[in-house]
């Protein structure tokens, strides 16, 4: 059983770093497109909003492997390739994009339009606004339920191996397919995602607490 | 009004302590409470009535002393005193001391009429229909008749104490504790509850009354307590504590109670 | 584009779809019900257990939350029958999956819903000298159910959604169904153009059923 992890461990590495780069990728991409569409949502016209926020519960209301199939398998046909890789990428980034979106227009609309109406009176511009009075304010609101998107995101890249990415998951099962004691690999496998999502946490914890505190001061 | 005829008390309380830590809350209690009396506690908050009521109640454990209700011993003492009853037998006295609460504490999964029938279906043992029927009763008695499918939410602040008090009378208990019952209630509800609480002085309830409404101890009070750190300071008719205070501490306090209700 | 959409074929087998969306709607309810029971036992135990019980069973929540579905599908299916010497059915198998994953996340949902019932709720209880087991089965778990009931509507849901997963083990839902069509007619445009709005459109008329439900259990109604 022992001998079966050893065995697996460099094969595992490389899935491991390539489940931290897809999460990577997801996480980063999903971030800046979800701030700019969340933050559209909240204040822009009405037209921009109603696409986002059909687009956003969509993405969210579909299961993340019907996502992944469809973009990998349906794109081709429209005669556009992507890669397995790319095409999981964007499937994932897709889906948490809408998380995001969400989690923007919840933060956002938390502060009280008070707030918005005081910063007008003192003359910024609408820029500014955000930058200085509504964004950090928000932010509080914004990195607990994002924290959570975050390692949802490390734990969805797992469906990559479903698409042949040899990633952490898909590792694990090439290991199995060869040794035949797929138990002690599973529990290997979620010893690895479990260390990955602790670290993210404790992480995730101490910038939450200095957004506190730079908030209180 | 004169206090009720001499037999043994039904609520007996000697040498009461109990602590919070380091603080001492009860210091050494004794009061007796007859049958068919209303005793009125009064006093600062943080003077212990709350407490008190809570400890009769077996609601929290106390240090020592005794607390005997028409001849059994509440003892719901500290862990490592060596008396302490077992859950069962405490769930069978609290049966019999019914408890109203300032902030009503009904059930808010259930209407007026099963908030009422719950206890005498449960810890009574009433077939359903029979707790239906004492629960419409007592609704009716206490001017809820139109009320009793309502959920607690859907009840005004006086409404819902009136269930409450529905509640605690509907087990028929042998002492019914009221801790300040109007507190928490808009002005113009306090007397709707009051009445009913007055109905059930005439009809001989026993009952042990936390309460600030001065006029109410002056004329349904059979007896008043006074109760400063602990202790219970001053005591007898109504009347006459009320309008002649011995210590400092109660002229004080019922100028600041005056002051408030003006 | 040169894709020409074919629907005629994938009607043909369009009962699939039918069938795995029966099929994935029981799968996620009979886990949403064991996922309850285990939430509720291991709630109240939490709450009132010793130290020992509550880091156990915060382990089990920590190690379900922090894992892949997909592998927790793969370890109950392949891995437990591997050491444990028997075997179950694929479905069997991945509704005691989504049953222990729904219970670690109910677990949380229930204990919230506990802490959520006043003290002063629990003394009255106490008061019309109910046990400590009659308080919780009368007065503590149906206030605490009341409140967890939005929580558990997005749990169906969410279910629901995850059944999708039990295609890799070749579970007939609905997912299972599109892709046994894609495979032997190539229409995969069709099917999944199929697929999502099934998807969707019974996640949307699951929720509004259950926000009418939520409704007639609400502890504050209107007047």
């Amino acid at each position: 059983m022992i001998a079966a992890m050893v065995y697996a461990l460099p094969f595992l590495w490389q899935g491991f770093v390539l489940t931290l780069a897809v999460s990577g990728l997801v996480v980063a991409g999903s971030l800046v497109i979800g701030l700019l569409l969340g933050t559209a949502l909240a204040f822009g016209p009405r037209w921009l909003g109603l696409p986002i926020r059909v687009f956003a519960d969509t993405a969210r209301a579909i299961p993340l492997i019907v996502l992944i199939f469809t973009v990998y398998y349906g794109l081709p046909a429209l005669g556009l390739s992507l890669s397995p890789f790319w095409a999981a990428v964007a499937a994932l980034t897709l889906f948490k994009t809408g998380h995001v979106i969400e989690i923007v227009r919840g933060a956002i609309g938390s502060i009280h339009p008070g707030q918005m109406e005081a910063a007008k009176t003192i003359g910024l511009t609408f820029a500014n606004r955000l930058r200085y009075v509504i964004f950090p304010q928000a932010v509080r609101r914004f990195l607990p339920p994002w924290i959570n998107a975050v390692t949802d995101s490390v734990k969805g890249s797992a469906l990559v191996s479903l698409v042949g990415v040899v990633d952490l998951m898909m590792a694990i099962q090439q290991v199995i397919g060869r040794t035949f004691e797929p138990m002690p690999l599973y529990i290997l496998g979620a010893a690895i995602y479990i260390a990955v999502n602790a670290t993210l946490s404790i992480a995730s914890r101490r910038l939450e607490a200095r957004f506190a505190a730079t908030v209180a001061a | 009004m004169s206090p009720p005829v001499e037999a043994p008390p039904v609520l007996a309380i000697r040498g009461l302590v109990k602590r919070f830590g380091e603080t001492t809350v009860l210091d050494g209690i004794d009061l007796d409470v007859a049958r068919g009396e209303v005793l009125v506690v009064i006093g600062a908050s943080g003077s212990g009535k709350t407490t008190l009521l809570r400890c009769v109640n077996a609601l929290v454990p106390y240090e020592t002393g005794s607390i005997v209700l028409d001849g059994t011993e509440v003892a719901y003492t500290a862990p490592n005193s060596g008396v302490r009853r077992s859950d069962h037998a405490l769930s069978a006295i609290r049966a019999d001391i019914g408890m109203v609460f300032q902030l009503f504490n009904l059930f808010p999964h259930l209407t007026a009429r099963e908030n009422v029938a719950l206890g005498l279906r449960v810890t009574r043992g009433l077939g359903k229909q029979e707790a239906r029927a004492r629960a419409e009763h007592w609704l009716t008695r206490v001017g809820l008749a139109d009320r009793m499918d309502h959920l607690p939410s859907q009840l005004s602040g006086g409404q819902q104490q009136r269930v409450g008090i529905a509640r605690a009378v509907a087990m028929e208990p042998k002492l019914l504790l009221l801790d300040e019952i109007t507190s928490a209630l808009d002005p113009e509800l306090v007397g709707e509850v009051l009445d009913v609480v007055r109905g059930l002085a005439r009809e001989g309830m026993t009952m042990l009354m936390v309460t600030h409404e001065m006029s109410f101890a002056r004329d349904a009070g059979h007896r008043v307590v006074f109760m400063d750190a602990g202790r219970i300071a001053e005591s007898g008719n109504p009347r006459e504590v009320l309008a002649n205070p011995q210590s400092d501490r109660l002229r004080r306090f019922l100028r600041r109670i005056e002051l408030r209700t003006e | 584009m040169d894709y020409h959409f074919n629907f005629t074929i994938v009607w043909r087998h369009a009962w699939r779809l039918w069938w795995g969306l029966g099929l994935s709607l029981q799968i996620a309810l009979a886990s949403l019900g064991i996922g309850m029971l285990i939430g509720v036992v291991l709630a109240v135990a939490y709450t009132d257990g010793r130290r020992i019980t509550r880091m156990a069973i915060a382990g089990y929540v920590e190690f379900i939350r922090n894992t892949p579905l997909l592998l927790l599908v793969y370890l109950v299916f392949y891995g437990i029958p591997s050491v444990g010497g028997f075997a179950y059915d694929a479905t069997t198998s991945f509704i005691g999956t989504l049953a222990l994953y729904a219970g670690a996340q109910l677990v949380e949902v229930f204990r919230a819903g506990l802490d959520a019932v006043p003290p002063g709720v629990v003394d009255a209880g106490r008061a019309i000298g109910l046990t400590p087991m009659r308080n919780l089965i009368h007065v503590r778990l149906p206030t605490a159910f009341r409140v967890s009931l939005p929580a558990l509507s997005n749990a169906y849901v969410s279910l629901f959604k995850d059944t999708a997963l039990g295609s890799v083990i070749a579970v007939p839902e609905l997912t299972h169904g599109a892709q046994w069509i894609n495979f032997n007619t190539f229409r995969i445009l069709e099917i999944y153009a199929l697929l999502t709005p099934i998807y969707l459109v019974t996640g949307w008329i699951i929720l509004a059923a259950l926000r009418l439900v939520e409704r007639r259990y609400a502890i504050v109604r209107p007047n």
